[in-house]
């Protein structure tokens, strides 16, 4: 991994740019024109594109990883990343499940979801932030870790016949089109990008992902800074974790398989940097959404979920290829 | 003495012996040596992928895409079978293409300088994919496969499967390749100090490319081997099994920052992990204990891996040096 690009790109340039050219030019607005140009081919694709409610269908594909992304993104901000995210919608909805066989209510039932959740976080914090052993192997063990018991307790079974309310979180709508997911994708944005961009919390995520001794000197507690973002990654996986068993009516160990990487690459889409360091709360939100469509749009065109992957392996590597490619040439 | 119990290949062996010892009061065949002959070729795929794994993690990378490269080389060899090719001529395509997946990887790290681990999450799809695009999701099955091409890792010689006879070559060659040749001790340079190792005159890149390839062509050979030996071929063949890959790695010792790591470390990783495997459903545990068990085993030995090196300071250096 040489890392001579990233030094090159921070390097302070001689005379400074507008506001406006820097935004033209920044990863957001390119993301933008990929929105743009995928809502239009889509709209063309498909005459059943265009209609407010299919639409509003269309966000249940990226709203349960979205939460995930936006803590994700600080936590690859910071230099960490958190492979067990969908291992923990597994664990959090496994609970649920003995809960409600308990006889608990709803109210219960999210408090063990999203409680779930936010110990599992507290666990890959502890590993991380305590004991200082590298994430990626930490997330890996605790990913076998937690699907491995769901999968202990659950073997081939499933839990079904979740109580009539608990539907809500994943099939009900506030208000016309907006279900109760996609509002909650909406309030969660503007959260994280408030607490990212505009408090002393989210400068020190980016102090601690450029490089993290410099941080601890300036008095940074980089420590419980790790542990509270890898506390959040819980907290957001097991609130996905209410939404997407709600939204399924079941519980079986294999649910959620395989979207760490897909919030991964939503994440990286977002233009949010692997190595740490740099991002931001809309380039994840405009990921998102571009995820959603053409997940959405090659759907309606019946297009196996699988070419679906290969399509976004392609998209991972190449948002992050072309850029390269196209500063190396240009030189 | 100290020093003996304080290698890692030891302590891991001695959890090894103590570990069959204990899964022998409960069932006193398991240490016969015909079923532990049969334990270590059950492990043979996973000890040819984690050595591979181990050369790609001393360069400072990983490599997610094992898997889906075994799956892949896998079909293919099943497709050419289905052709009438003969076997020699399979092997080879099996070994030549993963050795192309690899580079595919290696030169997306090495020349357009993309993160391995994005590299490689995304690729572990898309050669996924490219298996469904190819089949539309149909299985290859036994009765479509011919005799000699099943037949070959089961073949017994000298006692042992075939399939047990490759793992050992692998791992001599291995072996030889780390300790006793300019390429192998640049793997190890590369990863202990990137920036010492340019100043040495070791292209950096390239050396990850290398890994890369060296991975991928491992990884074809175990597709052969799985999809003859199982006789079967389908899209999600040895589906999440690069985690069970990475986990032997980090069993075995193999620092995930680079630089330090034995191949004995990687056999023994795997072998702790096959010896759990084939014992669960002798001591009358159900299978499903077996995913919760390998992860734990991740976090107690990446956790023992850094009480011991913050022990010692650096343990990475160390090691480095004992070596040189």
């Amino acid at each position: 991994m040489s890392d001579s690009t990233h030094h090159t790109a921070r390097l302070i340039p001689d005379r400074l740019t507008s506001p406006l050219a820097r935004a033209l030019r920044s990863w957001e607005a390119l993301l933008i024109v990929v929105a743009v140009a995928v809502f239009a081919i889509n709209s063309f694709a498909s005459p059943y594109f265009l209609n407010a409610w299919n639409l509003s269908d269309a966000t249940f594909n990226f709203t349960e990883k979205a939460m995930i992304a936006f803590a994700m993104a600080m936590l690859i901000i910071a230099g960490e990343i958190d492979l067990s995210v969908a291992s923990i919608i597994a664990l959090a909805s496994t609970a649920m499940g003995i809960a409600m066989t308990a006889g608990f209510d709803t109210p219960m039932l999210v408090a063990v979801g999203i409680g779930t959740g936010v110990l599992c976080g507290a666990l890959n914090g502890f590993f991380v932030a305590r004991l200082g052993l590298p994430s990626i192997v930490v997330t890996i063990g605790t990913m076998s870790l937690f699907r491995g018991i769901s999968t202990i307790v659950l073997g081939d079974e499933a839990f079904t016949g979740y109580p009539k309310s608990f539907a809500w979180f994943g099939q009900g709508y506030v208000w016309w089109v907006f279900s109760f997911e996609l509002v909650l994708f909406a309030v969660l944005a503007v959260g994280f990008y408030v607490l990212l961009h505009r408090t002393n919390f989210g400068r020190s995520v980016y102090a601690i992902g450029n490089n993290p001794t410099a941080a601890l000197f300036s008095g940074i507690r980089v420590g419980r800074v790790r542990f509270i973002l890898f506390l959040m990654t819980g907290l957001m996986s097991g609130i996905a974790a209410v939404c997407l068993t709600s939204r399924l009516g079941s519980t079986r160990p294999s649910i959620a398989t395989g979207m760490e990487l897909e919030v991964v690459t939503m994440v990286v889409l977002g233009g949010v940097n692997i190595l740490g360091g740099s991002g931001t709360i809309p380039g994840v939100v405009l990921a998102a959404i571009i995820m959603g469509l053409v997940t959405f749009g090659f759907g309606l065109l019946n297009v196996p979920g699988i070419v679906m992957s290969i399509f976004l392996g392609l998209l991972l590597i190449s948002v992050i290829a072309v850029p390269r490619l196209i500063r190396r040439w240009g030189k | 003495m100290t020093k003996i119990l304080k290698s890692r290949e030891i302590l891991l062996a001695l959890a090894i012996l103590a570990l069959i010892a204990l899964i022998s009061t409960r069932f006193p065949g398991f240490v016969a040596p015909a079923n532990l002959a049969n334990v270590f070729n059950d492990t043979s795929p996973l000890i040819i992928l984690a050595i591979g794994q181990m050369v790609v993690i001393l360069t400072k990378c990983i490599d997610l895409s094992v898997a889906a490269t075994l799956a892949l080389c896998g079909m293919v060899a099943a497709m050419l079978n289905g052709m009438g090719v003969p076997l020699p001529v399979i092997l080879l395509a099996a070994v030549v293409l993963g050795a192309g997946l690899g580079a595919v990887n290696g030169w997306l790290v090495w020349k357009v300088d993309i993160p391995p681990i994005v590299v490689t999450l995304g690729t572990m799809t898309i050669y996924r994919g490219i298996i469904f695009l190819m089949t539309d999701g149909k299985w290859i099955n036994a009765h479509q496969m011919s005799a000699g091409f099943k037949d070959l890792p089961r073949a017994f010689v000298l006692g042992l499967p075939v399939m047990s006879w490759i793992a050992i070559a692998v791992i001599i060659a291995a072996a030889l390749l780390l300790n006793r040749t300019a390429l192998g001790r640049s793997f190890y340079a590369v990863g202990g100090n990137p920036h010492a190792a340019v100043y040495t005159g070791i292209n950096v890149g390239r050396t990850q490319f290398v890994a890369f390839v060296f991975s991928g062509a491992l990884a074809g050979l175990t597709g052969y081997l799985w999809v003859a030996r199982y006789a079967v071929a389908y899209v999600d063949i040895a589906g999440g099994f690069e985690l069970d890959v990475v986990a032997a790695c980090v069993i075995g010792g193999i620092a995930i920052a680079g630089g330090a790591g034995t191949i004995a470390g990687a056999v023994l990783g795997a072998l702790f992990l096959g010896v759990i495997k084939n014992a669960l459903p002798v001591v009358g545990i159900s299978p499903f204990w077996q995913l919760a068990i390998s992860g734990s085993a991740i976090i107690l030995a990446v956790a023992f891996n850094a009480r011991q090196g913050r022990a010692k300071g650096r343990i990475i250096l160390k090691s480095a040096e004992h070596r040189a």
